[in-house]
């Protein structure tokens, strides 16, 4: 096996997953999510808020203020503080920076925190302020927002692999039985395949239950030396590798993979690792085709096999590929930035054997992918991290 | 391939008329440059001066050199469909009232690939030919067609959403004494104009060219003075409802400047005549063609102004008559915003001298009247903003966009 030339994370860990539960709609500001996350944080790890020395920040929903604004508001002395605007690729971006931050001392304790609320009108002014190509040259063309982005991405992925929407359902409706085991998911009925093919078309070839739901909701976990929590005597999780990417293949005339394919070889390199050696894996959902582009790109099947694999396997809790495991955001919903942590947090409850009624058993081993910013025609941005649990 | 629309039915005077609503609106500065080629119906992208690629959306700086020289540029239109879908749920109110909307993404032959509204007969995996058009919000879009013509092309019910086509709309000209009224009158009739309203000031009172307007099926002869405040809000308490296009063909053309004319007399009556006279119409039609932006087949669409092309630069034979043709085109802006609301269109024509006894004395060449009549019906089927009918409109422009002092100097002979 090839080593990695990049700097190992030797002693860097995670701890302290939380999930403030979602609300479909909240009248309260990203502000307040934002606050009952770090509300969350300082009580699971039984620190003082004075205790964190790094505050990292995403959020589509709090107006004009940033993380220096926050610092003030929740009272947080920092000396180190991001805001990362990278919608569903902010989490694994969070957790690289803050990484990087308490190797090199920096800071000691990083809270990495997304946040959104929901109000009655808040998604559809996210659609039409999301970005500059998307204000001039896709949101005044159906405004259909990303449904219909996803759509001409998903359309080509089908057609040129043979993907059926039964093959893309088989995602849903596994990552449905999922979350009918968190209390917290917004769904809680039972979906069949019939059901998901007999859903209403929202953008074909999307229908219903290929569209996460928009909700209020926050994320949130704490970055730091293995030392610092060890004093803390908080159990936590090792960080063994990450990748990112943005603006990956640009000359494919269509998305049909994510920067993951480029980066991939380092992400197994840099951890040691293969991908039959994960025990669970929680990838980016906000549509599952993308999910299934994702288990080709992150290397377990090839490309064009995507389809094939989720026949073959048992995506949930109990089966042999565990996979978004508290229902990922198609069936927990999509709290906005927070959606980028979903899949980081519940991993790092499950090798930290945390998950309660959504645990795998013997989970040690942890993927957790992010994608995000369709700025036009593709999602821009992508990222993976390996963690591991103190079982292993 | 689509089936005809139909002609509408009678409108039943007591249901609600359903109110205008508008396609997302913001662009940035630079995607302005869409909308210049989209106001005169030309395809153009930016191309980095540096390397040679096009590019799209609009950019700052070249994506494949960081070059900041990226002119707007006519482009090749073709490219062919990658993906389409269906947006059956849009967020936006526009769009929802009107889903299912169907859109794509082309991949450009010249390299760019753009998001498109879509014609109905275009197909995955075929070829498109591209244009620019200007929505309901006065913005310019993407907007694929199949290359070539198909079977009721222009009836594509996302297509008209772009354009404002005569077919099955009611259309007031509102002077028919001149022979470009006459003209247009014709041609908007053979465009399929359900009914044109022609304005004739005093009809009593013989006219040459009467006999093309007097008794022909759908061409109904109505008292307008466009100068005459009165005039112009009784027929509108008539007949304002049913104007869907409305085509401003008043015209009053003497020649001279300023200094060999004594006192305002001349000058008055041009302002009278061509500015207060717009001035009339527009209070008289436009809120009720305003309102009626949404009203169905044969919706409120279009305003047309037929202006010299010395508003754009004055030329000092007819310097006090390009002076008023300056005030129109001025006031055809303000007109243009406040019918955006109900996203009825502008169109301006600009022409040289006209083949009619005012320019008698010029030389040629000079535009015909049916030039004038064919490119209103043209550029309404295009859906267009401006337009510059015959050689010498088509020459002042160019000239003004290389040097208006030159252009300024050399039409001072």
């Amino acid at each position: 096996m090839t080593t990695s030339l990049r700097t190992p994370y030797d002693s860097v860990v995670m701890a302290a997953p939380v999930t403030v539960p979602y609300a479909r709609y909240s009248i309260e500001s990203a502000q307040w999510w934002i606050g009952r996350a770090l509300a969350g944080l300082v009580a699971q790890a039984g620190i003082k808020a004075s205790d964190i020395d790094g505050l990292c920040v995403s959020s589509f929903t709090m107006g004009t203020d940033s993380g220096v604004g926050l610092t003030q508001h929740f009272g947080l002395c920092v000396r180190w503080l991001d805001t990362i605007p990278l919608g569903g690729a902010s989490a694994i971006a969070a957790l690289r920076k803050a990484a990087r931050a308490v190797q090199a001392r920096d800071a000691d304790i990083v809270a990495c925190v997304a946040g959104d609320t929901n109000h009655v009108d808040s998604f559809r002014l996210t659609l039409e302020n999301f970005s500059r190509f998307n204000q001039d040259a896709v949101y005044p063309y159906g405004a259909g927002g990303a449904n219909s982005s996803f759509a001409l991405i998903a359309r080509n992925y089908m057609r040129t692999f043979g993907v059926t929407r039964e093959d893309v359902g088989r995602i849903a409706v596994a990552q449905r039985a999922n979350a009918l085991r968190n209390p917290h998911a917004l769904m809680k009925a039972p979906l069949t395949i019939e059901q998901y093919l007999a859903a209403r078309p929202i953008s074909d070839p999307i229908h219903l239950f290929d569209c996460v739901m928009p909700c209020a909701g926050a994320e949130a976990f704490l970055v730091m030396r293995d030392e610092t929590a060890k004093s803390l005597g908080l159990p936590a999780a090792r960080l063994l590798s990450t990748i990112e990417r943005h603006n990956a293949f640009a000359d494919d005339p269509m998305q049909v993979r994510g920067g993951w394919a480029m980066d991939v070889g380092e992400l197994y390199t840099m951890a040691g690792v293969g991908p039959d050696d994960l025990d669970i894996v929680q990838t980016y959902d906000d549509y599952p085709v993308i999910t299934m582009m994702q288990f080709e790109d992150l290397g377990f099947c090839a490309k064009g096999e995507g389809a094939a694999f989720v026949r073959a396997h048992d995506l949930t809790i109990n089966g042999d590929f565990p996979h978004n495991t508290s229902g990922g955001q198609l069936s927990a919903g999509q709290a906005g930035a927070a959606g980028a942590y979903l899949g980081l947090v519940e991993g790092l409850r499950q090798v930290l054997g945390t998950a309660g009624p959504t645990q795998v058993k013997n989970a040690s081993l942890g993927l957790a992918s992010g994608f995000g910013m369709i700025n036009y025609d593709r999602g821009l941005a992508s990222g993976a991290a390996i963690f591991a649990g103190p079982s292993r | 391939m689509i089936d005809p629309i139909e002609p509408p039915k009678r409108k039943n005077p007591l249901l609600r008329t359903r109110l205008p609503t508008a396609p997302p609106r913001p662009r940035s500065r630079r995607s302005h440059g869409f909308t210049r080629a989209a106001a005169e119906g030309r395809f153009m992208l930016q191309r980095c001066e540096a390397c040679g690629s096009f590019a799209y959306p609009a950019r700052e700086a070249c994506p494949s050199c960081l070059s900041a020289d990226l002119a707007f540029v006519d482009a090749p239109r073709r490219g062919v469909l990658l993906a389409e879908t269906t947006a059956r749920v849009p967020s936006d109110v526009y769009f929802r009232e009107r889903a299912p909307w169907r859109i794509g993404l082309v991949k450009m032959d010249c390299g760019p690939t753009i998001v498109a509204h879509l014609h109905a007969d275009c197909s995955e995996g075929a070829a498109i030919s591209m244009s620019l058009q200007l929505d309901k919000s006065g913005q310019a879009v993407a907007f694929a067609r199949p290359e070539g013509e198909t079977p009721n092309m222009a009836d594509d019910r996302q297509w008209r959403e772009m354009t404002a086509d005569p077919k099955f709309r009611r259309v007031l000209v509102t002077n028919g004494r001149t022979v470009v009224g006459q003209e247009a009158v014709a041609a908007l009739k053979a465009a399929g104009a359900k009914t044109v309203f022609v304005g004739v000031a005093e009809p009593w009172r013989p006219f040459a060219g009467e006999k093309l307007l007097r008794g022909q099926d759908g061409i109904e002869i109505v008292a307008l003075d466009a100068a005459d405040e009165k005039s112009a809000a009784d027929l509108a308490a008539d007949i304002g409802g049913k104007v869907d296009i409305l085509v401003n063909t008043t015209e009053h053309v003497r020649p001279g400047g300023l200094l060999d004319r004594r006192g305002t007399s001349i000058a008055r009556d041009e302002i009278d005549q061509a500015y207060l006279g717009f001035i009339n119409l527009a209070q008289a039609f436009g809120p009720a063609m305003r309102m009626r932006g949404a009203d169905g087949i044969n919706n409120s669409v279009a305003w047309v102004n037929i202006l010299s092309v010395y508003a754009l630069a004055n030329w000092p034979a007819f310097g006090s008559y390009s002076a008023s043709q300056a005030a129109c085109l001025s006031l055809s802006h303000c007109l243009r915003s406040e019918l955006r609301p109900g996203g009825v269109k502008v169109m301006n024509l600009f022409t040289g001298p006209v083949d009619t006894e005012w320019f008698q004395t010029v030389p040629p060449p000079k535009v015909a009247p049916r030039a004038i009549a064919q490119a209103i019906v043209s550029g309404l089927r295009s859906g267009l903003e401006d337009m510059y009918v015959g050689d010498v409109a088509e020459e002042i422009r160019q000239r003004l966009a290389a040097n208006p002092k030159a252009l300024e100097r050399e039409l001072d002979r």
